[in-house]
């Protein structure tokens, strides 16, 4: 669905996009994510057509973006940052005129504008005026609009940005639903909305890709080395003891906890699972245990991870 | 070509819309209050008084005020607001063509700046009516008065587009296109006052003046040269406008 290969950007005396290059297959639904001005909203000006990349190159369902615009607008509803609306019109109105901007007939319009109201939730405002609704019903606007002319591929532009935690959460429904039938591509600087939503994400940062990959794939990629952690109450010498001789255990730390228990971190010698072992040993020794965890890395982490690793890199 | 209705209808609604509009409609029909009293006064003194559409049109400056306060109000939104909003991005993201959004852009203007003229056409027909001196307003003036209006309503307005299209702010564009249309005004009306017998560039200026292609329009004069001038501005700034679309664009 999308092919960008060695895409740049430069502004006078700053390079916003730096050489990259992904693909992203009809029905994915792909997360962008990297902090502010990592290059996440001009590439997708440069997906959408609205701005022409300094070298590169980007085809949408086939489409050149530089050579064929028009026939890439057609197939892409596209909701720029900050959700632009005109808010002297009345939700239906708005909707209609943009389905007759993109090409739509009088009668067709009339149809999926009816469509997308009930998809997304606008039924009770659509005569209202765009300027009186709450940021979360102007969202759905905004993606209506993005869904009217029925495209193959959806790019949003930080589609959650402002929302309080209900709006938040049916806009990333509606989001999730989208995914079903159409190739989404979303950006974001909430690392939760790419878990929630993302079956693959692309973590952006000065400009260039540090990290593609599924979800689930990143995080076991960048997970502890499947390190276990446990809260014990005993002392750390008969801890340290009991878990000396195990040949599977390579490392151990101890700290103190609240109370009486025992912080204590295990390595693996070689990414075995140690949870049972480690239960094991607590029976036996009949002491009390209240945490038994293996610390999953979130996405938070990789992000913080990756980009500091690359802030490093630089200086 | 109903893309294009449409967007003529979107600029024309947001005109309605928003407060400016009205405020543009306000000062016109005040200024045209002026006028009237002015018509009054020289209807009342003069034993043959001129024309009307010449006392209101071709010596008095009220319709040259309101043109010049008028149209920089009027045009000043059509790109600079967008393009604050954010609403610019999304128009220019749907396949609809550069000069397709600047020619809807200035049609919309042109027709609501007709709009707004429309109430000083009642005041005239109502004159006339009370005056009882039909020689006073003239059917073919007022054909040229009207023709007069449009056209060089259109050249001002094509400016104030140019304007818009510059920049993001509203206030910029309005003071720009504000300044060209007086410039255009004051040199106009310095050089057709001066004496143009036998000088070159002073014929040259003449007929460049817009002040005088009004006179002529509003004593029923319909110059084929005037016209051809005035579109010939207007689609030269209208050019201009895509240009700095494209250009921005590409850039």
């Amino acid at each position: 669905m999308i092919e960008v290969r060695d895409l740049t950007k430069r502004y006078p005396g700053r390079t916003a996009v730096d050489g990259i290059s992904f693909t992203v297959g009809r029905g994915e639904v792909v997360g962008f994510l990297g902090p502010n001005g990592a290059g996440k909203s001009t590439t997708m000006r440069i997906l959408s057509s609205f701005m022409p990349a300094t070298s590169g190159t980007v085809r949408i369902a086939g489409f050149d973006v530089f050579h064929q615009p028009d026939e890439v607008r057609r197939r892409i509803g596209y909701m720029p940052e900050n959700n632009p609306l005109h808010i002297d019109m009345r939700v239906r109105d708005y909707l209609k005129f943009r389905a007759r901007l993109k090409g739509l007939g009088i009668g067709r319009s009339r149809d999926r504008v009816d469509r997308v109201i009930e998809q997304c939730g606008l039924k009770d405002v659509e005569k209202r005026i765009i300027g009186q609704l709450s940021k979360g019903y102007r969202q759905r606007v905004g993606l209506a609009d993005a869904l009217v002319h029925e495209p193959d591929l959806i790019i949003l532009d930080e589609p959650t940005i402002g929302l309080d935690p209900h709006q938040l959460r049916s806009v990333r429904a509606l989001i999730k639903e989208l995914g079903r039938q159409h190739t989404v591509l979303l950006s974001t600087h909430i690392l939760t909305e790419v878990e929630m939503t993302c079956s693959r994400v692309l973590i952006l940062n000065q400009g260039r890709i540090l990290a593609a990959d599924r979800v689930e794939d990143l995080e076991s990629r960048f997970s502890q080395d499947g390190r276990v952690v446990a809260e014990i109450d005993a002392t750390p010498e008969a801890i340290r003891e009991a878990f000396r001789d195990l040949p599977e255990v390579a490392s151990i730390e101890i700290q103190a906890a609240a109370g009486s228990f025992q912080r204590v971190a295990l390595t693996p010698r070689a990414g075995e699972d140690l949870r049972t072992l480690v239960f094991e040993q607590v029976r036996q020794q009949e002491w009390n245990l209240r945490e038994l965890t293996r610390p999953r890395l979130s996405l938070e982490d990789i992000f913080i991870q990756l980009t500091q690793k690359n802030k490093r890199g630089g200086l | 070509m109903n893309v294009f209705l449409t967007l003529v209808r979107r600029e024309l609604g947001a005109a309605f819309n928003s407060l400016t509009g009205y405020v543009v409609v306000a000062i016109t029909l005040l200024l045209a209050g002026f006028g009237l009293m002015d018509i009054v006064e020289r209807l009342n003194s003069d034993r043959t008084p001129s024309p009307i559409p010449e006392i209101f049109f071709a010596d008095g400056i009220v319709f040259w005020v309101t043109l010049i306060l008028t149209t920089p109000v009027i045009t000043m939104r059509t790109f600079a607001a967008e393009k604050a909003l954010g609403t610019y991005e999304a128009l220019m993201t749907t396949p609809v063509g550069e000069w397709q959004v600047v020619l809807a852009k200035f049609t919309g203007s042109l027709a609501f700046y007709l709009l707004s003229w429309a109430p000083l056409i009642g005041v005239l027909v109502v004159l006339r009516q009370v005056t009882h001196q039909p020689q006073l307003l003239d059917p073919w003036a007022m054909c040229g008065v009207l023709t007069g209006i449009a056209c060089i309503g259109s050249t001002f307005l094509s400016i104030g587009v140019f304007a818009s299209s510059l920049t993001r702010s509203q206030i910029i564009a309005a003071m720009t296109s504000l300044l060209i249309g007086i410039g255009l005004w004051t040199m106009s009306l310095r050089f057709s006052q001066t004496d143009t017998t036998g000088d070159r560039l002073g014929r040259l200026m003449d007929h460049l003046s817009v002040t005088h292609h009004m006179q002529d329009f509003a004593r029923g004069v319909i110059d084929g040269r005037a016209l051809v001038f005035h579109l010939s501005v207007t689609f030269f700034f209208l050019f201009l406008t895509q240009r700095v679309i494209e250009m921005r664009r590409w850039k």
